[in-house]
């Protein structure tokens, strides 16, 4: 939460530089040079180019000479054509049917947005779970703390992969479901239902344990005496858990929210390595539509604007984060 | 008679909490397992014959222990290249990441400067930016410079994030101008009050930046899937990953590979660990 309140302090008046000012100031601009430097070549022009190249068809990457289409691009994600005409035709219903079922970026966007919308209350419930018990006087805390969150540090490769092999025909986790009568003969990954499924666990197995150490943090903050006056007034360890503890949580809940949401939508590593985006396109998500349009197709152009819709999806939680912080805040 | 109940009392809750404390372990201990689960496994199966792997019903202890595999990989794949690479980068990202941005946060945080706001309204605003969106011009704009297959590339990629500013600003603020001012009349240039007063201070920062940042560069995927195209420029993760492709059936061969590639990480987590927890727990770091 502290990432974002930054009161910027107030800019100093309009006057003309002194001597002694315009050293100050180069010795200032020596500290920063180094890596505003970088920074500027490497992500703020990046970050402007984006803007602009979505509004241009790009095939070869040549940004001079490029052709300006203006929104033809945005036009061929949402195939417009054929959305209107279907929404002219037999109604706003079937035309986002069209939408989501048939053109490319509405699959992608149904998915991540079915992917994001399971596995952050999961993730969520999961990292509560852990931090309540981790919270207890237990012996051996801070190991648990540490094989909770190992996933985390672990390389995706490796843990995505060893999953996949996990969740195949003959793998453990079949075997495992055989023996309690459940018989599921097929690889996860190969399953158009499953596949999804697979992904949200391995993502849900991977962040707990990270989002566990931040309600740790915040369950140490939350006032002894609230659950002292519960106890003197008779209520149990639920309604202390529902009355007191979870609302207390209430600040460190919104923020994880947030950072799951914009991390899923920006999920990528787990499908290259699992799915590719299939079984056909049934895992295909925003970024991995991103990377296939521009690094196999090669179309610059295309993929930047899809990269807009992105975007746009990030920067309004974002919004909504800012614009909600205050309220979701204890002090 | 009100002095015996309420003996009883306490005796069942004594007992009650006895319950619940081995309840309790024995919740942590599933869990723990459930958490643990596919490392066993990718380390059990690696010590076996690929028909092994998945044989039914499945043995979590291999009959033998096929240590071979563990040597049979080097020479399958360039797997000491890869880990070469990948240790270069992740140390140099590191280095230039946590050097320069110490150093722009001094100046953001204890300077005053005119341009100072808008330049760090530059910062904050391309942190709320996935780097996804704007990874294309800046694949375009490396390819220009003729980085591209090249290790440098992800470097510049990870050692200029707007975050590690952030984070050290943040920090900076936090310790009293006071200092500073005592330093400078003091005679102290503002390099020296950087080396000599802000740097040993921010001790705390800097190792959850240098271990975020190394772990995040040692981890990172789809940077090196996008701009290294040969084997000689590889990073682990990668590299894995056309192992993987290319022996797709060799399942015990690919969880050997697996565990190797997990051990420098693992290293580094459980020695600092203890910093891993703290830094998220006081900054909540990037998800």
């Amino acid at each position: 939460m502290a990432q974002n309140a930054v009161p910027l302090t107030a800019k100093p008046k309009k006057r003309k530089m002194g001597h002694l000012e315009r050293k100050n100031t180069l010795v200032a601009f020596s500290f920063i040079a180094p890596n505003f430097i970088g920074f500027a070549i490497f992500t703020l022009i990046p970050v402007v180019m984006s803007v602009i190249m979505s509004l241009m068809e790009s095939k070869t990457g040549a940004i001079f000479g490029a052709k300006w289409v203006g929104l033809a691009n945005f036009e061929e994600i949402f195939n417009v054509a054929k959305v209107s005409g279907k929404i002219a035709e037999e109604g706003l219903l079937s035309g986002l049917t069209y939408f989501f079922n048939r053109v490319d970026l509405g699959i992608a966007l149904k998915n991540t947005v079915f992917y994001t919308v399971v596995t952050v209350p999961l993730t969520l419930v999961c990292s509560i779970c852990l931090a309540l018990v981790l919270n207890r006087a237990v012996k051996g805390a801070v190991a648990f703390r540490a094989i909770f969150f190992f996933p985390y540090v672990a390389s995706m490769v490796a843990i995505c992969v060893c999953w996949n092999f996990m969740l195949m025909k003959d793998g453990p986790i079949n075997q495992l479901l055989m023996s309690i009568g459940i018989n599921f003969n097929k690889s996860w990954t190969a399953d158009s239902t499953m596949a999804m499924w697979a992904i949200i666990l391995v993502s849900v197995w991977r962040s707990m344990g990270y989002y566990m150490v931040i309600y740790l943090a915040a369950l140490q903050g939350v006032p002894r005496e609230l659950y002292e006056a519960a106890t003197v007034d008779g209520a149990n360890k639920w309604q202390q858990f529902w009355n007191i503890t979870l609302p207390q949580l209430n600040p460190t809940t919104f923020f994880s929210s947030i950072m799951l949401i914009i991390g899923c939508f920006k999920i990528y590593d787990t499908v290259a390595i699992m799915t590719g985006g299939g079984p056909g396109r049934a895992t295909k998500m925003l970024v991995t539509y991103i990377y296939d349009t521009a690094f196999v197709q090669f179309n610059y152009g295309k993929a930047s604007a899809i990269a807009m819709v992105l975007l746009v999806i990030v920067l309004l939680v974002t919004v909504i984060q800012f614009s909600m912080e205050k309220k979701f805040s204890n002090d | 008679m009100s002095g015996y109940k309420l003996k009883t009392v306490r005796k069942d809750n004594r007992a009650m909490q006895h319950v619940g404390k081995v309840f309790l372990y024995i919740v942590l201990i599933g869990l723990a397992l459930f958490t643990l689960i596919p490392f066993v496994w990718m380390l059990s199966a690696s010590l076996k014959l690929d028909r092994e792997v998945f044989s039914f019903p499945m043995k979590w202890i291999p009959e033998t222990f096929h240590w071979e595999n563990y040597l049979v990989i080097w020479t399958k794949v360039p797997m000491l290249m890869f880990f070469r690479n990948t240790a270069i980068v992740a140390l140099s990202v590191t280095l230039i990441q946590t050097l320069t941005s110490s150093f722009a946060a001094y100046a953001f945080a204890k300077l005053h400067f005119r341009g100072r706001d808008t330049l760090f309204l530059c910062y904050i605003a391309t942190i709320a930016v996935p780097w996804q969106t704007y990874m294309i011009p800046q694949f375009i704009e490396m390819r220009a410079f003729g980085l591209y297959d090249n290790l440098q590339a992800i470097m510049v990629l990870q050692a200029f994030s707007a975050f590690g500013v952030f984070l050290m600003r943040q920090f900076y603020q936090g310790i009293p101008s006071e200092l500073c001012e005592a330093a400078r009349i003091d005679g102290l240039s503002e390099y020296g009050i950087w080396a000599r007063i802000m740097l040993p201070l921010s001790k705390a920062a800097i190792a959850t930046l240098v271990i975020f940042t190394f772990v995040g560069t040692w981890n990172d995927y789809m940077g090196p899937m996008i701009y290294l195209s040969h084997d000689s420029v590889k990073t682990v993760q990668v590299g894995l990953r056309r192992f993987i492709q290319e022996n797709s059936s060799d399942y015990h061969l690919i969880m050997a590979a697996s565990v190797v590639s997990l051990i420098p990480v693992s290293i580094v987590f459980l020695c600092l660990q203890k910093y891993f927890i703290e830094g998220i727990a006081t900054s909540g770091l990037k998800g």
